[in-house]
This record gives C-alpha cells, structure tokens and sequence, in this order.
C-alpha cells in the first residue's frame, strides 16, 4: 500500500503538537550508515543507491570495502515512531564530498548525531567529527564491528580521532536492530547530559 | 554488452523516465524553502486547471488529506526528494497545500522531557 507513510500506531497524525526530531547518521564511505537505518527504521529507506561508475572507481576508495559495489548518492531516511504526536527521523548524510554540500541542509534543526566509525579506516570519519565540532551538533561516535576487523578498545579509538573524555563511544552491529536502537539511545542520553550543563558562554 | 549476469531488469534498470523530467527540467521549487520534516496539509481547495498537474502532482495532493512531513512524502510516492519538492512547490503557488516548519528540536533548545519521552520510547520499541 503506498499510503502507509502517514499511517501512524495507535492513531492519526495531528498537525498541531506533532513532533518531529532529527537526527543525522553521518561516517565514511561504505561504513554501514544504509544497513544502520535499515535495521532500525519502519519505513523504506529513502536512498538512491547508484552504481559504482569507472569515475567513482577512482573517488572512493574501497579499501576494505571490497565487495561494495553501489553507493548511496542521496540519502539515507529512516522513521522511527515513538508516540502518535513524536516522531523520529534518521538522515544518513551522503559520505562522498563532492555530496557535502546537502549536510548543512540536514543539519538545521538537528538534535544530533552519530558517526559511525569503521575501525579499519577510522580516518574516514574525521571530516564528520570536524563537521559536527565545528557546528556545535552533539554526536557520539558508533564503531561498527565488522566481520574480520582488528578489535580495538575504546580508549585507542578516542586517541586516534582524538575526541574529548566526555564523548560516548559505543559499539554497534549495525545489522541488528537492538544495536542500532542502543546507539540512539546512547546519543540521546548524551544530549540528555548536555542540556544539563550550563551553556557555553 | 551486459552478458546475462549483468542484465538489468524492471526496477532495476533504473526509470523508464528519467526524475526530472516530471518537472519539465527544474532543479529548483518556487518559493520560499522549507525544511525536509516540515509538514504537508491539503487546503482543500478547488482544483481550478487540473491540466497544470501532472499525475505526480495529484498523488501527493492524496497524501497530504492527512498532515504528512516532506521526507514521507518523498518515501511514499518513491521520487527523489528533489522533484518532490518542486512538485509541493508547484502546489504550494498555487494556493493547493499548506507547508508548516517543524517545531524547532535542536539540541539547544530542546526541552529536556521531550528527550526522556524520545528515550522512553526508544527503549520501549
């Protein structure tokens, strides 16, 4: 059915008092941010996955990421539900540069964010962490576990992207459901602590 | 040539017209801009020239009888969000929908029992 989009649990969608919340689900090419939002969310993800063309063959580099063959050129969109009135949207930011120019449209309004780290190229999420540092977006950083990855602690993961003690870092399988709700709850739980220091001056 | 292997088919050989072609090559809605999460509402006004409307025109106004946000339009008619917006812009001049920004949610500003009802909720799914 093609109007399920508006369908809510347990009710209609009011126009007055409904709320909507954003949050972005950005890391490196590759890193898992399309299965994240698939795993968790009740809708389709809205995404145009292209394949890889001779010319994105020589942009992205697919180090570790062998097998991938498409990427995700617009966006990952994902819905989660909590209460008829509260409504949760996940936007997976488009990992290659040349698409950086739709983050800062994503970013308006956000409540935060999670970067998803892939522990063989942690690299690739440097110019997320900057991103969101930068724009004073709260984000925690999410490592996904990949089969045949090399584990590390999360205390070496901090060093190397060089985060602040404060900043969750969590570990995910971003194929389960369970997981991918546990790395939003840590996200928000973050902001949650946030709000409850003073503001900068 | 695709050998067998390769061969794309139905869906997966991609639309048989292209996107933006749906809105005669604009890139751009009229208008002022309005945020992916805002919400769609039909004004229920009269159709006075439905040959200015394409079919794609018609099945967002049927999804917007209920309030429906931006990105869930984008999702149910299966368009890229691009070409929605400049239909929901095309709408929106011609006096059809009502689009209304989000109630503002950014971490700054947030009130801190809207997060624990997000984190009652999350928990709960």
């Amino acid at each position: 059915m093609a109007y399920g989009g508006s369908e809510l649990a347990g009710g209609m969608m009011t126009s007055r008092g409904h709320r909507a919340i954003k949050i972005l689900l950005a890391g490196g090419f590759g890193v898992g941010k399309t299965t994240l939002v698939g795993a968790v969310s009740e809708i389709r993800p809205l995404r145009t996955e292209e394949p890889l063309t001779e010319t994105s063959k020589h942009t992205d580099s697919t180090f570790g990421v062998e097998r991938k063959t498409t990427t995700t050129v617009a966006m990952d969109f994902g819905r989660i539900t909590l209460r008829e009135d509260l409504v949760l949207y996940l936007f997976g930011t488009p990992g290659q540069e040349r698409f950086w120019f739709m983050w800062d449209e994503l970013a308006i309004g956000a409540l935060g964010a999670v970067v998803l780290a892939d522990t063989r190229r942690l690299a690739d999420c440097f110019p997320a962490i900057d991103y969101f540092e930068r724009r004073e977006i709260p984000f925690i950083v999410a490592l996904n576990v990949f089969d045949g990855a090399r584990r590390y602690s999360m205390e070496d993961v901090r060093l190397a992207l060089d985060l602040d003690p404060g900043l969750p870092i969590v570990m995910c399988d971003a194929r389960s459901r369970e997981s991918a709700k546990d790395v939003l709850i840590a996200l928000v739980e973050h902001v949650l602590a946030q709000a409850d220091e003073p503001a900068l001056p | 040539m695709a050998s067998d292997e390769e061969q794309w088919l139905d869906a997966q050989a991609g639309p048989v017209v292209r996107p933006y072609t749906l809105t005669q090559g604009r890139t751009r809605h009229a208008g002022e801009a309005f945020d992916l999460v805002s919400t769609v509402t039909t004004t229920n006004s009269y159709v006075s020239d439905p040959s200015a409307l394409g079919p794609e025109h018609f099945s967002v106004l049927h999804l917007v009888q209920r309030p429906t946000t931006v990105v869930d339009i984008a999702s149910d008619v299966n368009l890229p969000l691009g070409v929605v917006r400049i239909l929901l812009g095309d709408l929106r001049e011609l006096g059809l929908i009502a689009i209304r920004a989000p109630v503002p949610m950014q971490a700054r500003k947030v009130d801190k029992n809207t997060l624990r009802e997000v984190l009652h909720g999350l928990r709960g799914l």
